[in-house]
């Protein structure tokens, strides 16, 4: 049954068996409190009598559980929406047209592309349109969004809009106006805000789903749930990403592209650094400074197997072919650049 | 009186002409999407880069891509495309100055007649035009590869003249280590990137994977190998065809002079014999001069392998560091 619920919520399965097992005690204890009721109620005398009453604390048990059921399943769904997965890619172009925006502009706006899944959106490019907003009116030029959305669409024709997203911390009632229109565009689009204005001292990046709440017949109103959201990467993206971080890290925000040498080389001193730490990690366990950790151990016998084992002239001949190799290819490669200069020279001649 | 180094190095770098290219993270996070979204398989995607030119650099802000050339869209207008993106930006306060355009290349073969004039064109209109060129294939093994190129001043004049005749590129000194110039690049990022990258970097749970020294470089060294062992093939077939001009050349100079002494001869005779000489053909006429090969070709080939081998020895340098290491930690445990 876990399973089946696992297909059809589409989420990871720690989270999953994490709230089954908390609904399994609510219901264990419900179990055990019929069970204690009827041990220390009176039972009836005549037997026919007695199997009424079991037969009704069965069917009083399964209600329980249903109705626990039922309530897991509500919850399960109504806040684990469709997980949203956000490219990198994205979150910087919204930072950037933050950044351009017009003067007096509060916010920006834009559309979202990218492609849905049963239960999850990947959201995978953007684009800024243009909007005014003021105290009680607010417009966004549609004409724009849609010949923008013409032009992407030319280029990778698996994009569809798949929502909106706009900077600032708040959702504002003109927001439901936006999403509204956007909902004609898109069944059930997302709606991301990016806090650019940095007003938890952290950009919260969000995104939501509307349903209808109220009233039915009568007042009805919009309500924004929270979504999951998770940034996903290619593997050249996490490597561009990487590339970044380290950019963070220095003085002036520039970073240089570096030769590639000087590339293992600076990756061999980050793997040194590693060791490092975990040397002086197995240093303070040795002397009884921090408690030893099992599932650590296990990690550092594994990374001690890693390496493996090769009798060392089976690895010398190993380690010398590889080498030969490649420094038969610089020659080669060398040999040749030295041939075409030759060419090249005996042509102007 | 005493010249601080500090001076010296400035005073290097604006002879030199070079001009640093300030890229942004956005643009280069776009230029990976896009490979990866349209251009598996050895296409190539390219598309175009906008920014601006400050002072002695060059600034690239946003870029977009160009869609592929499929045979069903015959109709399908560059031009047209590239104007509507340029309004429609316009209109986000984007930059809109063409300032380049961007390829992804495949084991670091771009240098092609079609680079050339493209860059040319670019070039013609807005002098500082690069070229940026992505090698996807290279990335994916560890480190971002992305490099920008312009053409030589030199090989524009050529380009313009369109005259690609030997003796043009004898008197320019265009050699094919002079057809590209590389220009550095630094990525700049602003600080409320620096903040969305602090967020991602605590958000995401993604764990940090070494490829970069991954000792298995057999495969990627093999297709160099082959893609240079084609271009050199075809270096060697011109060569050849130069070879032969050469010699035409020379046995036609040849036929010329003993045509000339032979007629020098009779004419003598006929002097000798009192008849009047024979009329001073047109010597040119008899003998065409045979047509020179164009070397644009020869040095667009020329040019290629030599960015092969360049690439091949980057890559033997840092596998020959990857085997060292591994040596280093094999030695500490055996």
């Amino acid at each position: 049954m876990v399973m089946i619920m696992c297909l059809i919520c589409d989420l990871e399965i720690e989270e999953m068996v994490l709230k089954f097992m908390n609904f399994l005690f609510i219901f264990l204890e419900v179990i055990v409190a019929n069970v204690v009721s009827n041990c220390f109620c009176q039972p009836p005398t005549s037997a026919r009598g007695q199997q009424q009453e079991s037969h009704g604390d069965l069917r009083s048990l399964s209600s329980s559980l249903f109705i626990i059921i039922l309530h897991f399943l509500y919850e399960v769904m109504a806040v684990h929406g469709p997980v949203v997965k956000i490219h990198p890619v994205v979150l910087a172009s919204i930072v950037d047209s933050y950044e351009r925006r017009n003067e007096g502009a509060s916010r920006v706006i834009g559309t979202l592309l990218g492609t849905t899944d049963k239960h999850s959106v990947e959201v995978t490019n953007c684009f800024s349109v243009p909007h005014n907003e003021s105290e009680d009116e607010v417009a966004v030029d549609m004409e724009f969004a849609k010949n923008m959305y013409e032009l992407h669409k030319k280029v990778s024709p698996s994009e569809v809009i798949i929502g909106w997203y706009a900077t600032g911390y708040d959702i504002t009632e003109h927001s439901v106006l936006i999403h509204e229109y956007y909902s004609r565009e898109a069944p059930s689009p997302i709606h991301l805000t990016v806090d650019t204005a940095l007003q938890s001292n952290k950009m919260n990046i969000r995104a939501y789903v509307s349903s209808q709440m109220g009233v039915p017949g009568k007042t009805v109103g919009v309500m924004f749930t929270p979504l999951t959201v998770k940034y996903i990467y290619y593997d050249t993206e996490r490597i561009g990403v990487d590339l970044l971080h380290r950019t963070r890290a220095s003085a002036s925000r520039t970073n240089g592209l570096t030769t590639d040498l000087a590339q293992v080389a600076s990756a061999a001193g980050r793997v040194q650094e590693m060791l490092s730490t975990v040397l002086s990690y197995i240093e303070d366990v040795l002397s009884g400074k921090v408690m030893a950790d099992n599932s650590v151990g296990r990690f550092l016998m594994d990374l001690v197997n890693k390496v493996p084992k090769i009798t060392a002239e089976d690895f010398e001949s190993m380690l010398n072919s590889n080498i030969n190799d490649l420094l038969m290819v610089t020659y080669l490669a060398n040999l040749t650049q030295a041939q075409i200069a030759l060419n090249e020279k005996l042509v102007v001649l | 009186g005493l010249i601080r180094f500090n001076d010296l190095y400035r005073l290097y770098e604006f002879e030199n002409g070079k001009t640093q290219l300030f890229n942004s993270w956005g643009v280069v996070l776009k230029i990976i999407k896009h490979y990866q979204e349209e251009g598996q398989g050895s296409e190539v995607v390219q598309g175009v880069l906008l920014g601006l030119v400050v002072e002695d650099r060059l600034e690239i802000t946003n870029c977009f891509p160009f869609p592929q050339h499929t045979e069903d869209d015959v109709d399908f207008d560059e031009v047209q495309y590239q104007m509507e993106m340029m309004r429609s930006l316009r209109h986000v306060n984007i930059d809109h100055l063409h300032v380049g355009w961007y390829q992804s290349t495949y084991y670091g073969s771009f240098v092609s007649r079609a680079l050339l004039d493209s860059q040319f064109s670019y070039q013609h209109a807005i002098e500082e035009s690069v070229v940026l060129i992505y090698d996807p294939i290279k990335t994916a093994q560890g480190s971002l590869c992305l490099k920008a190129y312009r053409l030589t001043p030199k090989l524009m004049e050529i380009c313009k003249e369109k005259d690609f005749s030997p003796e043009t590129l004898k008197k320019a000194c265009v050699g094919y280590e002079h057809m590209l110039e590389e220009v550095p690049i630094v990525i700049k990022n602003s600080h409320l990137i620096n903040v969305l990258l602090l967020d991602l970097q605590e958000k995401s749970m993604v764990a940090d994977k070494h490829e970069l020294l991954n000792l298995s470089s057999s495969n990627h060294l093999e297709k160099s190998l082959q893609l240079l062992m084609d271009r050199v093939d075809g270096m060697s077939q011109e060569i050849v065809k130069y070879n032969s001009y050469c010699r035409n050349l020379s046995k036609q100079q040849q036929q010329k002079q003993q045509y000339l002494q032979r007629r020098q001869q009779e004419n003598t005779q006929r002097q000798s014999r009192g008849e009047p000489p024979l009329p001073e053909e047109d010597i040119n006429k008899m003998f065409k001069p045979p047509q020179a090969p164009p070397r644009m070709d020869t040095l667009l080939i020329a040019g290629q392998v030599n960015n092969y081998c360049q690439n091949i020895k980057a890559f033997t340098s840092q596998n020959l560091g990857k085997l060292f290491m591994a040596e280093a930690l094999q030695g500490h445990s055996s």
